[in-house]
């Protein structure tokens, strides 16, 4: 922002109005927030909670949103669609202004978000949660006419569907072949969840089946747990392929249903493409996504270090040490709503601690988890020392069915305290 | 960010009496992340994660301080935690105790 218009801002600002709600202790005006996920939905509930006063309209295009959370168990027959789906009616009673459209240009400087059919909504302050968009350039072959052959399923819906009905569809003996990508990307443990969920569908369902799991990584999340489950509930069914084994895919075939790694190539009865991805594609468009494709953060407002006035909160956000999760994406969203309306009444924000856990499940009663702590340090959220970490390796067999018990409290509890 | 407003704006809010009350009592440190996981009691079916709004300060205090140094099992509060000192527990058990 230019010295001028920052001079123009403020004399908006200081409008009578404005001053008039400073002194009633209440934060002036106006903040659109775009994207209704487990970010942008707590956010725009927890503006309001924080300060009534507050316009808070919510930019979201479909009319219901499903959720990522618990969709392998979908894809694995374990679980209904029905199940992943939350409205935004708790939303509007909380005072939001539901808009379903879709934002497709952001004037940083005018404060003004511009939708697709022209709507065009001006911001004091913008939260942007846009989650995550495949990089459709991102891996040879894999364009999305190629992922109604070969799902990537990485965004809950049509896609997630497709892949259950393929592995319904599919005749016992059938090589399975998941492709999952490198760092960074949503979910750093789903991919993993997954396969494990996958495997309980084929050895109970189609036994003599295999799943081959390529990956353009040689370590992932809760990895030890997940690798020590796989050799006692799923041996001669699911095969990890680490990248130093060739497990990098760097082509694929939709048509032949072929996945071409550095090694060899692999044709699937069922393949599931997890491709590269990126900031949701409005980041972009507004000039708060960097050049790795993210949006890089202030740790302590997540205010963006491109654009002032815009926050970036979920998937889409450089958040440091804190993983792409929907715990991260709620937790983030309700320390920067109380960032946005302090900076709206000119008060300073409070440093924040955040927190994020993540469950898996490697098979019905058996769950894992991952946990972390993290504060602001030199500009970035980092690990609390000696705090967060795994499950234990060798937890006995109740542990994990209270983690699989946990997973599913969870769940429940984030979606009613997100949507509810 | 506070860089955004002029000067006058606040030294009007540095008065006693113009500052928000609610900015006071509002969450401390860490305390919001809690409700990812523990809902209000009543909010969820069969929750096997406890409730915590409302629990009396000590208490809770207590239980950190026990996951904390291991003297009492856990699934994943031993983690959360050491991520939080003894004064920054006691701020959020007090904040959470106001809760229902």
């Amino acid at each position: 922002m230019t010295a001028v218009r920052r001079r123009a801002v403020l004399g908006g600002m200081l409008a009578t109005p404005f001053l008039s709600r400073l002194a009633s202790g209440q934060a002036a005006g106006r903040v659109v927030v775009v994207g209704g996920g487990f970010a942008g939905a707590t956010a725009a509930r927890a503006l309001r909670r924080a300060d009534p006063a507050l316009a808070v309209t919510l930019v979201e295009a479909s009319p219901a949103y499903l959720a990522c959370p618990f969709s392998n168990e979908v894809i694995a027959g374990l679980r209904d669609m029905d199940g992943q789906r939350f409205g935004y009616d708790g939303l509007a009673a909380d005072g939001v202004a539901v808009v379903h459209g879709t934002a497709r240009a952001v004037d940083p400087a005018a404060r003004r978000v511009e939708l697709a059919d022209g709507t065009v909504l001006p911001y004091d302050r913008l939260v942007m949660a846009p989650g995550i968009d495949i990089r459709w350039d991102g891996l040879d072959g894999y364009d999305e006419a190629a992922a109604q052959r070969m799902p990537h399923a990485w965004k809950a819906g049509a896609q997630t569907l497709l892949l259950r009905r393929q592995l319904e569809a599919m005749e016992d003996g059938g090589l399975v072949v998941m492709a999952a990508p490198a760092n960074p990307f949503r979910c750093p443990p789903g991919p993993y969840e997954r396969a494990s969920l996958i495997a309980h569908y084929l050895k109970t369902r189609k036994p003599r089946s295999k799943l081959l799991l390529l990956d353009a990584k040689d370590a992932f999340s809760k990895q030890r747990l997940f690798t020590d489950a796989w050799a006692r509930l799923y041996p001669g069914i699911l095969e990890w392929v680490p990248l130093s084994q060739g497990g990098k895919t760097v082509r694929v075939d939709a048509a032949n249903l072929t996945l071409e790694t550095e090694f060899g190539s692999h044709t699937a009865a069922v393949a599931n493409v997890i491709p590269p991805q990126k900031a949701g594609a409005i980041a972009a468009a507004a000039g708060v996504a960097d050049r790795t494709g993210w949006c890089p953060i202030d740790p302590v407002t997540f205010e963006s270090r491109l654009q002032p006035g815009i926050h970036v909160l979920g998937d889409a956000a450089l958040a440091g040490a804190m993983p792409k999760s929907a715990f991260a994406a709620n937790a983030q969203a309700k320390v920067a709503a109380l960032a946005v309306v302090a900076m709206l009444r000119g008060e300073a924000p409070t440093e924040p601690r955040l927190v994020n856990t993540c469950y898996s499940l490697v098979g019905p009663g058996y769950g894992i988890s991952i946990a972390g702590v993290y504060r602001p340090r030199n500009g970035v959220l980092t690990d609390i020392e000696g705090a967060g970490g795994t499950s234990p390796a060798d937890a006995p067999p109740e542990i994990r069915e209270l983690e699989a018990d946990h997973a599913a409290t969870w769940f429940r509890t984030i979606t009613a305290e997100t949507f509810g | 960010m506070t860089g955004r407003l002029p000067r006058t704006v606040l030294a009007v809010l540095a008065l006693g009496g113009l500052v928000p009350p609610a900015s006071a009592a509002g969450p401390p440190p860490g305390a919001t992340s809690c409700s990812g996981c523990h809902a209000p009691a009543g909010r969820v079916a069969a929750p096997s994660i406890p409730p915590i709004n409302g629990l009396p300060a000590a208490d809770l205090v207590r239980a950190m301080e026990a996951f904390r140094t291991g003297g009492q099992p856990a699934t994943v509060m031993d983690r959360i935690a050491r991520g939080f000192t003894a004064d920054e527990t006691r701020a959020i058990a007090q904040w959470l105790e106001a809760l229902r």
